[in-house]
C-alpha cells in the first residue's frame, strides 16, 4: 500500500482526469479523499494504491502529466498522520447499550446518535484501529456503516502545498 | 544536413514560389467582407464576442490554415473566420480528414495544427485524428462547437459530451464556460499543444459563450501552476551516458520520433560521426539521420533490417533517444537487447523505464541532451577514451551485405508493389514528402524509400490509422505548396478517407496518391496466410475482381487527374506524367500482387532474435561477443526454418 498526496488544481473535471487515468492504465484505487486545502485553488487528493515499487513510479509520473495535477508526494506511514473516519449504526437496545458505550469508550470513539434500538458511532484513527473497533461492534449487530477516503500529512513542521502555485 | 536546414525554412506557407497551391492560398485569402479592425496593440483590451475572440486568438498564436467543417453550434466562429485574412479556412468533407490534415501540416512543418468541427457527430469525428495525434505526440489544437451552457447535460441536440470521451487521448482539454477565458484558454491551448512532449489539445465552446460579448487582449496570462517541461538535462546523468559511451565496444544510437520533434537532426549527425556509432531509425523517426549515410544501419522493429535490429539485439549499449520502446520495436520485451545497458533520453519522464528500465535515465529536449552529449563525449576523448569499433562495423556491415532490404518479384508476373514504392521514392526523391497509410504499402514506404531529411516522411505510427494518408499529404501540401507531396495509399486505406480529393481538387493542394492496389487487405491478408492457414477471411475487397470502383474513374469525378498502371515498364512513365501535373491532384491505380509479402519480419510476440530475413531465411546469431570474433562470424541462412512463429 502507498499513499500519495496530490495537489490539483480546483477546476472542473480534475477527480475525473485523476481517476480515469488510474483506470486506463489499470491500477487499483483503494481509497481516495479529496477536499479543499488552505488555498482555495488547491484541492488536496489523498490517494491509496496497492502497487509495487515500479508501477508506483509509473503512476506517479502519468499522474504528474495531467495538467492540472501541481505537486505529488509519496507519504510514508512512519512519518505521516494517517487518519479514516468512520461512521457507523450499531444495534444496542437497552439491554446491551452500556456495553456498546463501553466499548466506543475504549476507542476513543465518539455516540453521535441515539435511539431506542441503535446508537450511531463516530471514530477517527488508523485503517487499524477502525478494523479493531468494527471486530468489537459487529458481535451487536451493525445496521449500517460509512467510512471516509483516508487523509494524511506528513509529519513535522514542513509543508508540501507551501509554494505549490506560481 | 544543411539542405534540410534550408528547406525547413522555406517551409512556411506561401511565402516561396508561385505554385498553384499557394496562388489559390493568396487568392482564398482575401477578404469577401469588410477588413476586420487590425489588432490593437498588446494588452488594450477591445470589445468582441466570444466568436472574434477566438479568431483573434488564433491569428495572435500565428495559425495560418485551420482544416473544419461548420456546424450549428461552431456557426457563430465560421462568421468573424470569412472576414479572416491571416487564418485561412479549408472546409474538408469530414471531420476525421480535418484532424488528420491537421497532423499532416504539423508532421512536415512543425507547427502545431488546427482542426475546426461542430459539437456531436463533428466532433466524435474527430476522436480517431485525436488519438492518432495523441500517440504520434503531435501538435494539434481543435476546437468544437458545444451545445448552450444551459443545454449541457440534457441530452440536447447534437450534445456530445467531448471533454470526457477525449480525456484519455488528449494532452488535455478544455471547456469554456466565460467568453472572458477564450484568448487564455487558445494560448494555453498553443502552448501545451507545442511545449514539453508535444500532443493535442482540444477546446471546446459552447454556443452562447461564442456569441456573448467579452473583452479581447493579447497577450494573456497564461496559467498551468502543474505544467513545467523538463528541458535541460541532468549533467551528471549526460557525463554518465558519454563515459559509457567512451566504454562500449557495440553501441547503437536507437532514435526516435522525439529527435524530429526537437528539431535535432543536425545534432544527432554530429553525434553519429563524433563518435562512429551505428545509427537506426524507427518508424516515427525515418528522416531525422540521412538514409544515404553510411552510419545508418535502417529501421528496428517488426519490419526493420536485419542489420538493424541484429545490431540492437547484440548491441552493449542502447543510445535511446526520444524513442518509447514501443512492442513494435522490441518484439518479446524480456529477450530485447539482452547484453545492452540503456541509456534512455526523453523529454517524457513517465516514458523512461516504462517498458526497458533505464540503466541512465535523461530527461529533457533531445537538442539539448545531444549537444551537451556531443560536448561530454569529446572531453572523453581528450582524456584518450575512444573505443574502436571496427570489429562491431565489421559485424554490421555482413549482416547488412548478407541481408540488404530487398524483395522478390512475384512468380505469376504481376508488379511488385516493392518496386512501385521504391521507383516514386527514386524519381520524386528526397526533397519530396511523403506520407502512407497503414499497412503492408507503410512498411514498403518506410522501407524502400530513401529518406534525408527531417519530416518528410509522415505516417500513423501509434494507432495505426487507416486512411491517414491522403488527408494528411493533404494538410502537408498546405504546409509546403512548393513541395511534391506523395500519399502511398493501400486500396483499402484509400477507401475511408478519398473523398478528401474534392477538398484538394478544390482548394489547390495538388497531391500524388499512390494507390498500391493489391485488391485486398494486404497486411491482414499476409497474416491470415502466415497464421491464420491461408484462411482468407474478408480480405478481398474487390478492387481487382470487380474493379470496384474503379479508382482513375474515381478520381477523375473528384477533380484529379486519374491514371493507372499495371505492368514494369509502364511504372517509370506513369510517375513521371504524374509529376508534371501541378493543377490538380493526381491517382495512380498501380494494380500490383496480391501476395507479396512485407519482410523482414519479426513474427507477433516473437523475440527480435528470431527476426526472418525473407520467408524461411531466418540470420542465427551466435553467443559470441561478436566485436571479439570474425568478422563475418555470427550469420547462417537456415532456410530449414519455414515457420514464422508467434501468437497474438
Amino acid at each position: 500500500m502507498h499513499t500519495l498526496s496530490v495537489l490539483v488544481e480546483n477546476v472542473p473535471g480534475v477527480l475525473a482526469r485523476v481517476s480515469g487515468l488510474f483506470s486506463r492504465r489499470g491500477f487499483n484505487i483503494e481509497s481516495l479523499a479529496v477536499g479543499p486545502t488552505e488555498n482555495p485553488e488547491v484541492s488536496r487528493m489523498t490517494i491509496v494504491v496497492a502497487v509495487e515499487e515500479q508501477p508506483l513510479e509509473q503512476v506517479t509520473k502519468q499522474l504528474n502529466k495531467l495538467v492540472n495535477v501541481i505537486k505529488i508526494v509519496e507519504l510514508d506511514p512512519a512519518s505521516s498522520v494517517q487518519r479514516d473516519l468512520l461512521l457507523v449504526k450499531v444495534r444496542a437496545d437497552a439491554t446491551v447499550r452500556s456495553q456498546v458505550l463501553e466499548t466506543v469508550e475504549m476507542f476513543r470513539a465518539k455516540v453521535v446518535d441515539v435511539s431506542p434500538e441503535a446508537v450511531t458511532v463516530e471514530a477517527t484513527g488508523t485503517h487499524d484501529k477502525l478494523n479493531a473497533l468494527m471486530r468489537m461492534l459487529e458481535p451487536y449487530g451493525v445496521r449500517e456503516l460509512v467510512k471516509s477516503g483516508m487523509v494524511a500529512l506528513g509529519r513535522g513542521a514542513r509543508s508540501i502545498t507551501a509554494n505549490s502555485t506560481r | 544536413m544543411t539542405s534540410a536546414t534550408s528547406r525547413s525554412e522555406s517551409g512556411s506557407a506561401g511565402d516561396t514560389g508561385a505554385t498553384d497551391a499557394s496562388e489559390a492560398s493568396r487568392k482564398s485569402a482575401q477578404p469577401n467582407g469588410p477588413r476586420p479592425k487590425p489588432t490593437p496593440p498588446a494588452g488594450t483590451p477591445v470589445r468582441v464576442t466570444g466568436a472574434q475572440s477566438l479568431v483573434r486568438a488564433l491569428e495572435a498564436v500565428g495559425s495560418e490554415v485551420v482544416f473544419g467543417i461548420p456546424g450549428g453550434t461552431i456557426l457563430p466562429a465560421y462568421d468573424p473566420l470569412l472576414d479572416s485574412t491571416k487564418v485561412r479556412h479549408v472546409l474538408v468533407r469530414h471531420e476525421q480528414a480535418a484532424g488528420h490534415a491537421a497532423t499532416g501540416y504539423a508532421q512536415a512543418t512543425g507547427k502545431v495544427g488546427v482542426c475546426m468541427a461542430t459539437s456531436g457527430p463533428g466532433a466524435t469525428n474527430l476522436v480517431t485524428p485525436l488519438a492518432d495525434a495523441n500517440m504520434d505526440s503531435v501538435p494539434l489544437v481543435a476546437i468544437t462547437g458545444q451545445q448552450t451552457r444551459a443545454l449541457i447535460g440534457t441530452d440536447a441536440f447534437q450534445e456530445a459530451d467531448i471533454c470526457g470521451i477525449t480525456m484519455p487521448i488528449t494532452k488535455h482539454n478544455f471547456l469554456v464556460t466565460d467568453p472572458a477565458d477564450i484568448p487564455r484558454v487558445i494560448a494555453e491551448a498553443f502552448h501545451l499543444a507545442s511545449t514539453g512532449r508535444p500532443g493535442p489539445v482540444l477546446v471546446d465552446i459552447p454556443k452562447d459563450v461564442l456569441q456573448e460579448n467579452t473583452s479581447f487582449a493579447w497577450p494573456p496570462e497564461m496559467t498551468l501552476p502543474g505544467y513545467r517541461p523538463t528541458l535541460r538535462p541532468h549533467g551528471k546523468q549526460v557525463r554518465e551516458a558519454a563515459r559509457l559511451i567512451s566504454q562500449s565496444r557495440r553501441p547503437v544510437l536507437y532514435v526516435g520520433g522525439g529527435v524530429l520533434k526537437a528539431e535535432a537532426s543536425e545534432e544527432l549527425a554530429e553525434l553519429a560521426e563524433l563518435t562512429g556509432i551505428p545509427v537506426a531509425t524507427t518508424l516515427m523517426a525515418r528522416g531525422a539521420f540521412p538514409d544515404s549515410h553510411d552510419h545508418h544501419v535502417g529501421m528496428p522493429g517488426m519490419h526493420g533490417t536485419v542489420s538493424a535490429v541484429a545490431a540492437m539485439q547484440r548491441a552493449d549499449l542502447l543510445l535511446a533517444l526520444g524513442a518509447r520502446f514501443d512492442d513494435r520495436v522490441t518484439g518479446r520485451l524480456d529477450s530485447f537487447a539482452p547484453e545492452a545497458t540503456v541509456v534512455h533520453a526523453d523529454i517524457d519522464p513517465a516514458e523512461i523505464s516504462k517498458n526497458r528500465k533505464a540503466d541512465v535515465p535523461i530527461v529533457g529536449d533531445c537538442k539539448e541532451i545531444l549537444r551537451e552529449l556531443i560536448e561530454a563525449v569529446k572531453f572523453e576523448h581528450d582524456r584518450g577514451d575512444r573505443p574502436d569499433l571496427t570489429a562491431w562495423w565489421t559485424q554490421i556491415n555482413s549482416w547488412r551485405d548478407t541481408f540488404p532490404a530487398g524483395y522478390e518479384w512475384p512468380d505469376d508476373g504481376a508488379l511488385a508493389p516493392q518496386y512501385v514504392i521504391e521507383r516514386i521514392g527514386a524519381l520524386a526523391g528526397p526533397d519530396a514528402y511523403y506520407t502512407a497509410g497503414v499497412g503492408q504499402h507503410q512498411m514498403w514506404a518506410a522501407q524502400f524509400i530513401k529518406y534525408d531529411h527531417p519530416r518528410s516522411w509522415i505516417n500513423s505510427g501509434g494507432l495505426g490509422t487507416m486512411g491517414f494518408a491522403v488527408p494528411a499529404a493533404m494538410g502537408a501540401q498546405f504546409g509546403h505548396p512548393e513541395s511534391q507531396v506523395w500519399a502511398i495509399d493501400g486500396d483499402g486505406c484509400f477507401q475511408m478517407t478519398n473523398q478528401e480529393l474534392a477538398t484538394c481538387a478544390l482548394e489547390g493542394a495538388p497531391i500524388k496518391v499512390a494507390v498500391i492496389n493489391n485488391g485486398n487487405l494486404g497486411m491482414v491478408r499476409q497474416w491470415q496466410n502466415l497464421f491464420y492457414a491461408e484462411r482468407y477471411s474478408n480480405t478481398d475487397l474487390g478492387t481487382h475482381k470487380h474493379r470496384i470502383p474503379d479508382f482513375a474513374l474515381l478520381a477523375e469525378s473528384l477533380g484529379c487527374a486519374g491514371l493507372r498502371c499495371e505492368t514494369a515498364d509502364e511504372v517509370d512513365d506513369v510517375i513521371k506524367q504524374a509529376m508534371a501535373i501541378d493543377d490538380r491532384p493526381v491517382v495512380i491505380d498501380f494494380v500490383v500482387g496480391k501476395d507479396a509479402q512485407v519482410w523482414p519480419m519479426v513474427g507477433p510476440g516473437a523475440s527480435n532474435d528470431e527476426v526472418m530475413a525473407a520467408r524461411g531465411i531466418r540470420p542465427l546469431f551466435d553467443d559470441d561477443d561478436v566485436a571479439d570474433g570474425p568478422a563475418s562470424g555470427g550469420i547462417v541462412a537456415d532456410r530449414a526454418v519455414t515457420d514464422v512463429r508467434g501468437e497474438q
